[in-house]
């Protein structure tokens, strides 16, 4: 149905004249600019009306009337958002010229708001001429369902255990076989220590080309980055290998892109293994900056057992933060305060117990990727923000967490003697 | 600090021959020379893990009089000599730090991630083990142990964490912010210590020519566009409360329960093994 409001001056004018011998008859077309409820021919053989009964009421609860004589808007509304929502061009690359290969850190498995920037970035190269694709590489898992919607067009991904953990070394002789293979235009990759700087460096070294590093702007075929330690912008010529700094383009948001699963037809030859991976050491969570810890558990005025919220977080492994009420009751140090007036935290999970969210908090935490709440008030502000909210007395929660944990490993332990 | 006697490899001839290669840093507000700040968080590594007569300071760049000062700077941190290999302003280092590393022949070569002066790409250590065929380990914050023709040392990853590898040697490792700070340079000890200018021919860096460099310019800070099509839409983008985001909200159920439904959370996020 098309959205365009097709007017019918004449309708509008019979509608309006209630002595027209026609509008009764209109009346019943438009079924309910007027409905019964709101006017009736009263005993007397008066018309009464019933002013409360006029009208709808809006998606922001308030009561409309329409005069237009236009027939009532709710069916309309509905259509309209749901053609919104699809309103993105969508974008099928058949038969592609070229590609423009991105290599994302994927933390999680899942698309960083770098990874993101560099997929606006590829867009804005693959755009410049006709049929270019945007090729993403990911090693291990992928979890991210919105590949699509960030602008790829073609996805390899690279599966094993030889992927898992630190493995340059295989990861190099993949994107050889894939250099071999699709010969991307241009090699993107994040500037990032996850682990894209040092591979897109050493696939320029292997390929033997110059790379153009901390790019952060890329405009007529140029690009310009940040030389000898941020002081000075280096501009030149764009080269094939590209390590780009975040904020260098803008994430794509207006087309739909297919994602379309794609695999190499050569085998990938891995190399002698010359650095092994022995896993990651457990690090005292106390001992990173709240700033920059990947998982919080932060606690607020719902907390009552102190020691138990200790407990959890050092069984947890999670850094432990605290809203400014609990601060300021002197529970917990001013430097494990998390929001506007403390520290503004980037933890990938955080883990509120007890927090109903103020304002300020929930500044200090924008950049959380997941935040799950624990509350006794189902209508608090951190249960509107939170990702998974748990309805219950904080301190009983995580006591049960503990038990969880504890029996989880205990399992563990057995199994392993 | 694990140093066992090896039966083979780079480390059997006694200790771990290590060699630090250091660049000219310069003071991120008044400009001046110094030395680079992750380089000598290197030497300061390489100080660590062996005696100071194991270690070759090695730089490639001018002879000029600023740049010698600066290298005093690693000197002073307890250093004998530095090998000066002279190389004309804009030239690529690389041809001639490789003949150097090749010659001293170590079993271990630290650098900074990346220098604070030129283009300053942090490609060198790459290129270097491409060139030589070495093993490349990447933010390393310590070295743990060397055994052999291996070590163990921890690399640094973002949020603090660390990670545990086995590093084949020879190898080049690269050190940055995450190692431990570089001790003081004391000015007597660098005002006695030698540096040894060594000349070889160096490569101009011809294609560094068509580059152009300026100031660095402050980065246009990311504006919020908003694409709404209707005013209702746009106020809401501006008037943003925390609204109810599709979160999953558990309610009346067991603490028990509630706590599983944490538990599986963090588990699928990685957080809690």
């Amino acid at each position: 149905m098309s959205d365009i409001i097709r007017r019918d001056p004449r309708r509008e004018h019979i509608l309006r004249n209630r002595l027209h011998p026609d509008h009764g008859v209109v009346l019943a077309l438009v079924g309910g600019a007027l409905s019964d409820a709101a006017r009736w021919i009263g005993p007397s053989g008066l018309v009464r009306r019933n002013p409360h009964a006029v009208g709808f009421i809006g998606p922001n609860g308030l009561r409309r009337i329409d005069r237009s004589g236009a027939p009532t808007s709710g069916l309309r509304s509905a259509a309209k958002s749901e053609a919104a929502s699809d309103s993105r061009r969508e974008v099928v690359i058949s038969e592609p010229a070229f590609y423009i290969a991105v290599v994302a850190d994927l933390p999680g498995g899942r698309l960083s708001a770098h990874d993101r920037d560099l997929l606006g970035l590829a867009r804005q190269l693959a755009d410049a001429e006709r049929d270019g694709a945007v090729l993403l590489l990911a090693f291990g898992e992928l979890r991210d369902e919105g590949l699509g919607d960030s602008g790829v067009d073609r996805v390899l991904e690279f599966k094993g255990g030889h992927y898992d953990g630190y493995g340059p070394e295989a990861r190099l002789a993949t994107l050889f076989v894939v250099e071999r293979d699709l010969r991307p235009r241009h090699w993107i990759f994040p500037e990032s220590t996850l682990g894209g700087g040092e591979l897109g460096r050493r696939l320029a070294a292997r390929l033997g080309v110059r790379p153009a590093t901390q790019v952060w702007q890329i405009a007529d075929g140029r690009c310009t980055g940040r030389g000898a330690a941020g002081a000075t912008d280096i501009t030149r010529a764009l080269p094939s290998v590209v390590l780009a700094l975040p904020e260098c383009g803008e994430p794509v948001t207006d087309t739909r892109h297919a994602a379309t699963p794609l695999a190499v037809t050569a085998a990938v030859a891995l190399p002698l293994r010359r650095v092994e991976d022995l896993g990651a050491v457990a690090v005292d969570p106390a001992g990173v900056a709240l700033a920059e810890a990947e998982f919080i558990l932060s606690a607020g005025n719902g907390i009552t057992d102190w020691d138990g919220f200790h407990h959890a977080a050092k069984v947890l492994g999670a850094a432990e933060g605290a809203s400014r009420v609990a601060v300021d009751n002197g529970f917990m140090p001013r430097h494990r305060q998390v929001g506007a007036t403390g520290t503004w935290v980037t933890a990938r999970v955080y883990l509120a117990a007890g927090i109903s969210g103020a304002i300020q908090h929930l500044q200090g935490i924008q950049s959380c990727e997941k935040v799950v709440a624990i509350n006794t008030d189902p209508g608090c502000d951190m249960v509107k923000r939170a990702d998974l909210a748990v309805i219950g007395n904080a301190g009983e929660v995580l006591g049960e967490l503990v038990k969880l944990i504890g029996k989880t490993q205990g399992e563990r332990r057995d199994v392993a003697a | 600090m694990l140093l066992r006697e090896g039966s083979k490899g780079a480390a059997s001839s006694g200790a771990l021959k290590v060699a630090a290669l250091v660049s000219l840093g310069r003071h991120p507000v008044t400009g001046r020379g110094r030395r680079a700040e992750q380089d000598a968080r290197a030497v300061e590594l390489g100080l660590s893990l062996t005696s100071s007569e194991h270690i070759s300071l090695i730089h490639a760049g001018t002879a000029a009089d600023e740049t010698v000062q600066a290298m005093r700077g690693y000197l002073g941190m307890g250093l004998d000599a530095l090998d000066l290999i002279v190389q004309p302003p804009d030239a690529d280092v690389l041809p001639a730090l490789a003949t150097r590393v090749m010659e001293t022949r170590p079993g271990l070569v630290l650098c900074g991630s990346r220098g604070e002066s030129g283009e300053a790409s942090g490609m060198l250590p790459y290129l270097l083990a491409e060139r030589l065929g070495w093993t490349l380990v990447s933010g390393v914050a310590k070295v743990e142990a060397v055994e052999g023709d291996s070590m163990t040392v921890l690399q640094a990853l973002p949020r603090g964490q660390r990670r545990r590898l086995k590093v084949r040697l020879p190898a080049i490792a690269t050190v940055d912010s995450a190692a431990p700070p570089p001790r003081q340079s004391a000015f007597g000890p660098a005002r006695r210590a030698k540096v040894r200018h060594f000349e070889l021919s160096g490569q101009i860096d011809a294609e560094a020519a068509d580059w152009t460099v300026s100031p660095a310019r402050k980065r246009p800070k990311r504006l919020k566009i908003v694409k709404a099509s209707s005013a209702r839409d746009r106020f809401k983008v501006a008037a943003a409360k925390a609204e109810g985001g599709g979160g999953q909200v558990v309610k009346g159920v067991s603490a028990q329960a509630g706590a599983e439904a944490i538990l599986k959370l963090l588990r699928e996020e990685g957080v809690v093994r």
